[in-house]
């Protein structure tokens, strides 16, 4: 019954345990909760992967509706990769939020807190399980609404008008996206994905059509931080609780990029896509992005902030494989997705357990902290090196599928932008490595200790992915792979 | 101008949207914004309720010597993003609250003083 329920439950569990979490008293109860919570979601994501990973497709009917009437989970290799990833992250996040959470957030808020994290699981895992336009509009708005509070819980007062902020742009876009799919039903008369493939090509070439194409790009172009709609991001990351730029930075755009690809590649014709011009305006911000971006983290004194807008860079590499538009092009954007949720997933926690012992993560203030603190330091070394591209660490495995895809059609000009953001890079982690490491520090800090174990050990869990993965790529590159194949691109 | 007065909840639609949408944009005071916002949401709602019209068809409530009725589904769809449309706004004042208690204000660019004088 687990077994074939697993696709919902994924989904129900953790919304159940919203409420229950909420009322649960102060202390480290509602934390349990939410952590056995997501165990159970992670052994049912890892169910329903070994369920699909030979090319088979759950098709889960809510309430025993048959589609394309009632509500439709579609389940292929891509889906059940993707909800793998949220709550695999979300499992290793929660270790670490414990002391890293006792330590920013007020102790009367944490049921609520967990209450909230909970829902934003819920939603982001529901996006990626709903086979149903419309009910990924509505898990786009929990996981949404959710993430706002969530990061209003930051210590500094910034914190609330970076929520604020991401609330005004997270809702045009999500809004953008409600338009499209109103102009899309109103051409189709459909909202079920796999109905609406079958029923697009038909219309392909009504105005209505290209209108709700543009207003979903955009929209979710606006999710996904997309350069130059990415201005929501680094404020809302660096102000975040580190827990939570910890868990929003490896799976909210993630899931977004997941959205792209399923639009562009399921619902839409293949030939209605490349006849306008969605590839190009790809690669071009893509490159923009990872260009314009990568100068800006090199700029900036604050650690988080710089990672935060490193990782609009990373998310022009992934929107580049998608514009590509080839099969290695999005097998490289689907690597580099999972790649960049292990590596930036390190950084965010390491930089967060300095901020548990030093409580600021300005460049000046670390000086010299590597010295005190080598197990945190080391995972900086590393995860930076990942987030670089060096072999032998997962970074390098997807920007080589990604310069492969780019040779494949001769786009020297790509292969220099990957190359040339590759060297940014270098930059970026060098200033952080710089600090922490070759500057005395300051002489009146006190001696810090290196961070609290519980800390370390989710952190370095990812730091071994890091480099587990950047020399064993079976199952990364193998699960891209399949999931390319399950969305139909083809080989250019 | 058949065109024009034929589709007149569709230019509604329109201006609702671009006078919302600009609100957003171009006012500094955040409780402003929110209401954009709403004003921007609402105009989806017309939207889609101008999409669901069948000609001639009568309100979506089965009744004896009625045949042609609206397309309900739009209905409810729009019915699910008012909901979301109040969370959103509920949870937009309460930061806008929030932010008063810290700040002080609510004007845009008065924050970003007090946050760069600081």
């Amino acid at each position: 019954m687990m077994q074939e329920h697993a696709s919902l439950l994924l989904v129900v569990l953790p919304l159940i345990f919203v409420p229950v979490t909420a009322v649960l008293p102060r202390g480290r109860l509602p934390w349990l909760a939410t952590l056995i919570v997501t165990l159970i979601c992670a052994v049912l994501a890892g169910m329903q992967l070994l369920a699909v990973i030979d090319g088979g497709v759950i098709s889960y009917e809510l309430g025993g509706w048959a589609p394309p009437w009632g509500i439709e989970y579609r389940i292929d290799a891509l889906n059940a990769f993707m909800a793998l990833i949220v709550a695999i992250i979300a499992v290793i996040t929660l270790p670490y939020a414990l002391l890293s959470v006792e330590k920013e957030i007020p102790e009367h808020q944490t049921p609520l807190f967990y209450s909230a994290f909970l829902l934003c699981l819920t939603g982001l895992l529901g996006i990626t399980q709903t086979g149903d336009i419309f009910n990924l509009f509505v898990f786009l708005e929990i996981s949404s609404l959710s993430s706002y509070a969530l990061i209003s819980t930051g210590r500094k007062r910034q914190a609330l008008t970076s929520a604020y902020q991401y609330l005004v742009m997270g809702t045009i876009g999500a809004t953008f996206f409600l338009i499209g799919v109103g102009l899309i039903y109103s051409e189709t008369g459909t909202l079920n994905m796999m109905d609406l493939a079958a029923r697009l090509p038909e219309v392909a070439d009504q105005r209505t059509t290209h209108t709700g194409f543009a207003f979903i790009m955009i929209g979710f172009a606006l999710k996904l931080a997309l350069f130059p709609l990415h201005l929501w991001l680094p404020n809302a990351y660096t102000y975040a609780p580190s827990a939570i730029t910890v868990f929003l930075a490896a799976t909210a755009t993630k899931v977004a990029v997941y959205v792209m690809l399923r639009v562009l590649f399921t619902v839409f014709p293949q030939d209605f896509v490349s006849a306008t011009p969605t590839d190009e305006l790809f690669i071009l911000s893509g490159m923009a992005g990872i260009l314009i971006t990568s100068v800006y983290a090199a700029y900036q004194s604050n650690v988080k902030r710089l990672l935060a807008y490193s990782s609009v860079a990373q998310i022009g590499y992934m929107v580049l494989g998608i514009g590509l538009a080839s099969a290695t092009g999005v097998t490289a954007s689907i690597v580099h997705l999972f790649n960049h949720a292990l590596m930036k997933g390190a950084l965010f926690m390491a930089v967060g357990a300095i901020i548990y012992r030093v409580g600021a993560c300005h460049i000046d203030e670390i000086r010299g902290l590597g010295r005190y603190m080598p197990w945190t330091f080391g995972a900086i070394v590393i995860g930076g090196l990942s987030l670089i591209g060096v072999p032998g660490t997962a970074g390098f495995i997807s920007k080589w599928y990604l310069v492969v895809a780019a040779l494949e059609q001769q786009m020297w000009l790509v292969v220099a932008v990957i190359l040339a953001g590759s060297l940014i890079a270098v930059v970026y982690v060098g200033k952080i490595l710089e600090a922490l490491y070759f500057k005395s520090p300051a002489d009146d800090m006190p001696a810090v200790k290196e961070a609290p174990l519980l800390l370390l050990v989710p952190t370095w869990t990812l730091v071994l992915a890091n480099v587990y993965f950047g020399l064993d790529t079976d199952f990364s590159v193998g699960m891209a792979e399949r999931a390319v194949e399950a969305l139909g691109v083809v080989a250019k | 101008m058949d065109f024009i007065i034929g589709h007149y909840n569709y230019w509604v639609v329109i201006i609702l949207m671009m006078a919302g949408f600009y609100t957003i944009i171009s006012r500094g005071n955040l409780v402003k914004k929110i209401v954009g916002l709403n004003i921007f949401q609402v105009s989806v709602f017309m939207l889609y309720i101008s999409i669901s019209t069948v000609h001639g068809g009568a309100a979506p409530i089965i009744a004896e010597g009625v045949e042609r009725y609206s397309n309900p589904l739009p209905h409810v769809l729009i019915l699910t993003a008012i909901v979301v449309g109040v969370a959103t706004t509920a949870l937009g004042l309460a930061l806008v609250v929030r932010i008063k208690e810290s700040y002080g204000t609510i004007e845009e660019d008065e924050i970003h003083d007090r946050d760069h004088s600081l």
